[in-house]
């Protein structure tokens, strides 16, 4: 047996990129300062310019969108790119080349002409950054139908995840939790090579019986501290992790919040039409009588970033606020 | 700048009022790197330091009531409008007595009272903005003129080519800045912009562009001063491209792997404000003692501004529901408290 792979979430990122350009000279990347010798602000991209060369790791002017609609023109014509939007913010920059344009395409032609392009985003507060350089903004994508959209909890996700969304034929928003990159926390065993992992199968991250709590991203590892606390006082939490949210895996929640009656859905994006409210709208509708209380659901304040550490602390769902939206489902 | 007396010179007050804002900046950015070093403080820091005679250059130009509008890259910015020294400090450490009560920080610093208006964190966005002020000022009638401020990298995004050409079509009294320091993020400018001026893009939107070496104090502040008069006479907008250096790279932290070793040791031998100094002395605008005094100054107003910011609080908790609108009425915040 060998050593298993720890890796970290931006390392997985990278080798994920690796091994698609190296599988299909179709996949390429685009981005700011995505190429040596920078390898991205956040390193992410690090050594794979001079790997695959200059003209597959494209380093882009400041122009999201003119970075979105090379993507498109080119994936349409039967690339595969990799584009790189540096914050999830500046997507707001280049809405009208993805919700008009990449999520329509295959649609407004008939299904002529198909997207097969990937929008790698960093995203999420914690880093002092304040309002513009902090938001989760992955309801943008999900309200643009023709879009998929993931968000890895995991490094292993995060591999191969973005493997699956490179060689999807259909526009992917790929979403990349900033605090994740770097920190060994979040590092966990990668698999060798071409391991994809499927859209639409969410991940059980640990088993319970009297509650259900539903998240993504960097939020599962919260959610599983949460049930951690919980089952001190006896209270067994399962945690789903949904890994994609188009599409969303409706029969393992389903199947999950049947068994236990109580769910709580966590994610960092703020509360107010959050994925969260589909979810908890979707689990009244089908399960409304066998439900023991109301679906919780846990955000970020329905406020802008803030700026000072202590408001942004408070800004971001935590542990306590999940242990605490779990405790109104009781009793 | 050498020994060599300038004819085209400013004033005497006027000189020393560049210097004031210069040392201002230098001496607070100065502050700021050797807090963040020693870990006294933490925050994300863009340094201005060697792009200081821009700002001082449109700086004394400007009346408090006219408009500025700026980037993450700021301070200098904040610094030569007015914004008070004690209110920046504390927004930058996010302390409840901050310009924006310490909810915007260091990118988004906001002081209506100076005429600071915006600091945007989004490359670009900051132009057509500025003309939103150049329209008010238009409709109402008055001569104020907004100086907005970007980068060289923030000219190759959609907003400034719209924003330049809503401009010159509807000739606002609006100064487009653009502090070339060669560089957006880890990019040459080469890499990145198809011609070798940014003022050549003003022909293109049909308003006067000019391009001028933004370390020469004496230079910028005279194209600084047509472009102000140009607008507050109703003459319509100015591309202004004035070429500067970032001494300390993108934000404090930057390994800096991508700029040439060589360039940026010429550049910060060339350190402006230090060459401005000389100047001054050498041709006997000022005394080294009359220098030292305002740097005296500058430097006890910044050890009062540190130690404000320091022993303010942190905003109160309750701060992170308000400001979202202004009626703060319940209904308005539903769900806001999770
Ligand atoms: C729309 C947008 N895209 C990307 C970024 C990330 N970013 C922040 S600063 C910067 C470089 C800007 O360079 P320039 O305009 O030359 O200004 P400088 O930092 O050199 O003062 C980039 C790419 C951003 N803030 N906004
Ligand atoms: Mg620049």
């Amino acid at each position: 047996m060998s050593e298993p792979r720890i890796m970290l979430t931006g390392m997985a990122i990278n080798e994920a990129m690796d091994i698609a350009m190296t599988l299909d000279p179709k996949v390429f990347l685009l981005g700011e300062d995505i190429a040596e010798p920078s390898g991205g602000v956040y390193k992410v991209t690090k050594g794979l310019s001079e790997k695959h060369g200059l003209h597959r790791v494209r380093k882009t002017p400041i122009s999201e969108q003119a970075i979105v609609g090379a993507a498109i023109g080119a994936a349409i014509a039967g690339y595969r790119p990799v584009a790189e939007i540096m914050m999830m913010d500046f997507l707001a920059v280049c809405l009208d080349q993805v919700t008009n344009h990449a999520a329509k395409i295959r649609y407004m032609s008939g299904g002529q002409t198909t997207v097969p392009m990937v929008i790698r985003t960093s995203a999420g507060a914690g880093m002092g950054f304040g309002a513009q350089h902090s938001a989760m903004l992955e309801t943008f994508a999900v309200h643009s139908p023709g879009m998929k959209v993931a968000v890895p909890s995991t490094p292993a996700d995060a591999k191969g995840l973005l493997l699956t969304a490179i060689f999807d034929d259909d526009p992917v928003l790929f979403v990349e939790q900033m605090m994740m990159y770097w920190d060994k926390s979040y590092a966990g065993e990668v698999p060798a090579g071409d391991v994809r992992v499927p859209f639409g199968k969410a991940a059980i991250r640990r088993e319970g019986a009297d509650v259900t709590l539903i998240s993504y991203g960097r939020q599962v590892h919260d959610c599983a501290a949460a049930a951690e606390l919980l089952a001190a006082d006896g209270v067994s939490c399962e945690v789903i992790d949904l890994r994609t949210l188009v599409p969303w895996d409706e029969a393992a929640v389903m199947q999950s919040v049947g068994r236990t009656s109580r769910a709580v859905v966590v994610h960092e994006a703020v509360t107010r039409c959050g994925f969260g409210a589909e979810l908890s709208s979707r689990i009244h509708e089908e399960l409304f009588g066998q439900l023991s209380a109301p679906v919780q659901r846990v955000g970020s304040a329905n406020t802008p970033v803030p700026y000072a550490s202590n408001l942004e602390a408070d800004f971001i769902p935590t542990v306590a606020d999940i242990v605490a939206a779990v405790q109104r489902t009781q009793g | 700048m050498s020994d060599v007396e300038r004819p085209d010179a400013p004033d005497r007050d006027t000189l020393l009022q560049m210097f004031e804002i210069q040392s201002r900046i230098k001496l607070c950015d100065e502050r700021f790197r050797s807090m963040l070093m020693s870990g006294q403080i933490r925050l994300i820091y863009y340094s201005p330091r060697g792009q200081e005679c821009i700002s001082a250059g449109w700086g004394v130009h400007l009346r408090q009531s006219d408009y500025v509008v700026t980037i993450y890259r700021g301070l200098h910015d904040h610094l030569a409008k007015g914004v008070p020294l004690r209110e920046l400090w504390a927004e930058f450490l996010g302390r409840a007595t901050g310009t924006c009560k310490g909810k915007g920080g260091p990118m988004h610093v906001t002081h209506p009272e100076s005429g600071l208006m915006v600091t945007t964190g989004i490359v670009g966005a900051g132009i057509p903005i500025a003309n939103g002020f150049g329209l008010a000022a238009q409709l109402s009638g008055t001569d104020q003129v907004t100086v907005v401020n970007f980068g060289d990298g923030a000219s190759n995004i959609g907003a400034f080519h719209e924003g330049m050409n809503l401009a010159a079509v509807w000739k606002l009294p609006v100064i487009f800045v653009c502090q070339n320091n060669l560089y957006g993020e880890h990019t040459p400018m080469s890499m990145s912009t198809g011609v070798e001026y940014i003022s050549e893009r003003a022909a293109a939107y049909g308003m006067p562009g000019v391009t001028v070496d933004g370390n020469d104090p004496i230079a910028t502040w005279k194209v600084m001063g047509e472009a102000v008069e140009r607008a507050r006479s109703g003459g319509g907008p100015t591309l202004v491209e004035a070429r500067t250096y970032r001494f300390w790279g993108h934000l404090m932290g930057d390994a800096m792997e991508y700029m040439d070793k060589a360039e940026r040791k010429a550049a910060m031998a060339a350190d402006p404000v230090v060459l401005y100094r000389a100047w001054l002395i050498d041709n006997g605008h000022a005394t080294e003692a009359a220098l030292v005094e305002i740097e005296e100054q500058v430097t006890a107003a910044i050890d009062d501004a540190v130690e404000f910011a320091l022993n303010s609080p942190q905003p109160d908790a309750s701060e992170l529901y308000t400001d979202v609108f202004g009626d703060e009425s319940a209904a308005m915040l539903n769900g806001a408290s999770r």
